[in-house]
């Protein structure tokens, strides 16, 4: 539905040129909810917005069902942009406008017969659930609502595609949760591809079928959003899931421990005693569980721990963790991000 | 004594009174109406081909904002002397309300399209920029968009312009326009009769904290 073929955007700053996405290959497939990942400046939404010319890649092309839309112009981008809703983190709502006015706006621009637009627009506000406040100005509404009024405008053409830049990111977690259940609620009833930025692990692992990782520019992952929490193959993407612990636990216990290691559970080995096997076979070596959870992403358990390693022999904790990688996937707990975080 | 001013002044208003409100209001009606239409043409000119969303045309921006700043940097009273030539050819004579409009039109103009164009860019570029994501073509974006989100601060631009426009009218005036300020000028000023100049000056303040508060209350029903 969406292919980038080494799509480059580079801009100049300060005088040089800066490659703010840097070759991207990517394909997402219709119907799909595909997510994009990564950390602030990592090129993210330079590259969704080349998908309606927002952004004009500099080199590489963009496809959208099949066709080439990277030179288009005029008539021609206007009506790419038709099937190709948008929304955006801040809402970017006419604020002087109201409700109604707003979402109108979208179906004016694809001329929408005159006699036709108010049925649209109420039917519109009704599927986010916000018929009732069809004539209020934006700045009497939630962050949520603000957001659910975006979504009835970027849906209002009956797009093919849905770009979500950052969508949740300013919303607290009610608001937060009430805009992925819409857009949940949506994707069940329209078989739209969704195309959807976030640094939030929690957004991610909720919505997502596959995701892309990004780092400099640069995709450095895809897989499907299981694979990519239970075994992330990126630094980056490793980055990403130890600064979804930030929070959790609390930065003291984190700085006295030396060998910290998250442990997610392989599906086949969740239910081995592995923690027991450790304790029992070595032992001169301290295991100690920090913190651990098991989670469902697209329907499927997920296991975490967080566990130290203390002990005075350098051979025991290697051979122990030799063994835990064979039954787990196993990676270091890297201090720095939550220190940096 | 007192009486013997309030009786000149009196006798001054009923003979100049009506003329020099009507003047005023010559002077005024054909400056502001003018400097409405181009005031916003050209402020929207200015935005929009500075703006890569639309037509970026750089070298016309940076053209129309060469003359508005050479404009802008002439006195006003040289200005009206430096038109003369041109004020003539276009109306036929140098003095009355008609001629001292001329000058007052550009003045106003370029005054209220800087304006305009300060309230353009005030816009909020993530708004234009969802305008653009749902394929609306310019017109509509213009009309439905800037227009409407830079409204509140069109309004308060088109209220300081008129304001100036009362300042400048006096002004004009005194160079042949006619009108309250050139009321105040001879009688008041050059005559010593006070009490004329304490009444154009109670009535210009009045006219002002009017438009004062017009435009305020539209600028408020605008914004939300
Ligand atoms: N118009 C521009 N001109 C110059 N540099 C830009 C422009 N747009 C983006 N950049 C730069 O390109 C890089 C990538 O920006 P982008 O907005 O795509 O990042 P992002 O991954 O979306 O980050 P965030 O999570 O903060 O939104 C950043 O370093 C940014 O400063
Ligand atoms: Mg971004």
């Amino acid at each position: 539905m969406i292919r980038f073929e080494d799509t480059t955007v580079s801009f100049i700053r300060d005088g040089k040129d800066f490659i703010a996405v840097d070759k991207v290959n990517l394909e997402i497939k219709k119907g799909e909810f595909f997510g994009i990942v990564g950390s602030s400046g990592a090129g993210k939404s330079t590259l969704v917005r080349t998908v309606n010319l927002l952004q004009k890649p500099t080199s590489g092309k963009v496809f959208v069902d099949g066709k080439d839309v990277t030179d288009l112009t005029g008539n021609d981008l206007s009506a790419l942009r038709l099937k190709i809703g948008m929304i955006f983190q801040h809402f970017n709502l006419v604020k002087n406008a109201t409700v109604f006015d707003n979402v109108a706006f979208a179906l004016k621009a694809s001329n929408t017969p005159k006699a036709e637009i108010e049925g649209r627009v109420l039917e519109l506000l009704d599927l986010v659930g916000l018929k009732d406040r069809a004539h209020v100005y934006p700045n009497s509404l939630s962050g949520g609502q603000k957001q659910r009024v975006a979504i009835a405008r970027a849906l209002a053409n009956n797009p093919e595609i849905l770009l979500c830049d950052e969508a949740t990111s300013a919303l607290d977690p009610d608001n937060t949760k009430e805009v992925v259940q819409t857009l949940k609620n949506i994707k069940s009833k329209y078989p739209i591809t969704v195309l959807f930025i976030t640094h939030q692990m929690e957004v991610a692992k909720s919505l997502f079928d596959r995701v892309a990782v990004m780092s400099q520019g640069k995709v450095v992952e895809v897989n499907s959003c299981y694979d990519v929490f239970a075994h992330p193959e990126s630094q980056a993407a490793r980055n990403l899931i130890n600064k979804s612990f930030e929070g959790v636990i609390p930065k003291e216990v984190i700085e006295h421990e030396q060998n910290l290691y998250l442990i997610t559970f392989k599906e086949e080995n969740a239910y081995d005693p592995v923690i027991s096997y450790v304790s029992r076979n070595y032992p001169l070596v301290d295991l100690s569980i920090i913190a651990g959870n098991i989670e469902y992403i697209q329907q499927k358990p997920l296991g975490r721990l967080l566990i130290s390693l203390r002990g005075t022999d350098e051979g025991d904790i290697n051979s122990a963790l030799e063994y835990l990688k064979q039954k787990a996937f196993v990676h270091k707990f890297d201090r720095e991000v939550i220190a940096n975080a | 004594m007192l009486s013997e001013v309030i009786q000149s002044t009196l006798t001054i208003l009923q003979h100049e009174l009506l003329k020099s409100i009507y003047e005023t209001a010559i002077m005024l009606a054909i400056s502001f109406s003018f400097s409405l239409v181009f005031g916003l043409i050209f402020g929207f000119l200015l935005y929009l081909t500075s703006n890569k969303a639309f037509f970026e045309k750089p070298i016309l921006n940076k053209v129309i904002a060469a003359v508005i700043n050479f404009i802008r940097s002439i006195p006003f009273i040289i200005l009206v002397v430096f038109t003369l030539p041109f004020t003539f050819l276009l109306v036929g004579t140098k003095i009355g309300p008609v001629a001292a409009s001329v000058p007052l039109c550009i003045t106003a103009t370029v005054f209220l399209a800087r304006l305009v164009e300060i309230s353009l860019k005030e816009v909020d570029k993530g708004v234009i920029e969802a305008a653009l994501a749902t394929g609306a073509n310019t017109s509509l974006i213009i009309r439905k968009v800037l227009l409407v989100e830079a409204a509140p601060g069109i309004v308060r631009g088109v209220t300081v312009t008129f304001i100036s426009l009362i300042g400048f009218s006096a002004m004009a005036g005194m160079v042949g326009g006619g009108g309250i300020g050139n009321l105040a000028v001879q009688y008041g000023y050059y005559r010593y009769e006070t009490g004329i100049m304490i009444f154009t000056i109670v009535i210009l303040v009045i006219i002002v904290q009017l438009a004062q508060f017009i435009g305020d209350f539209i600028a408020k029903k605008l914004s939300h």
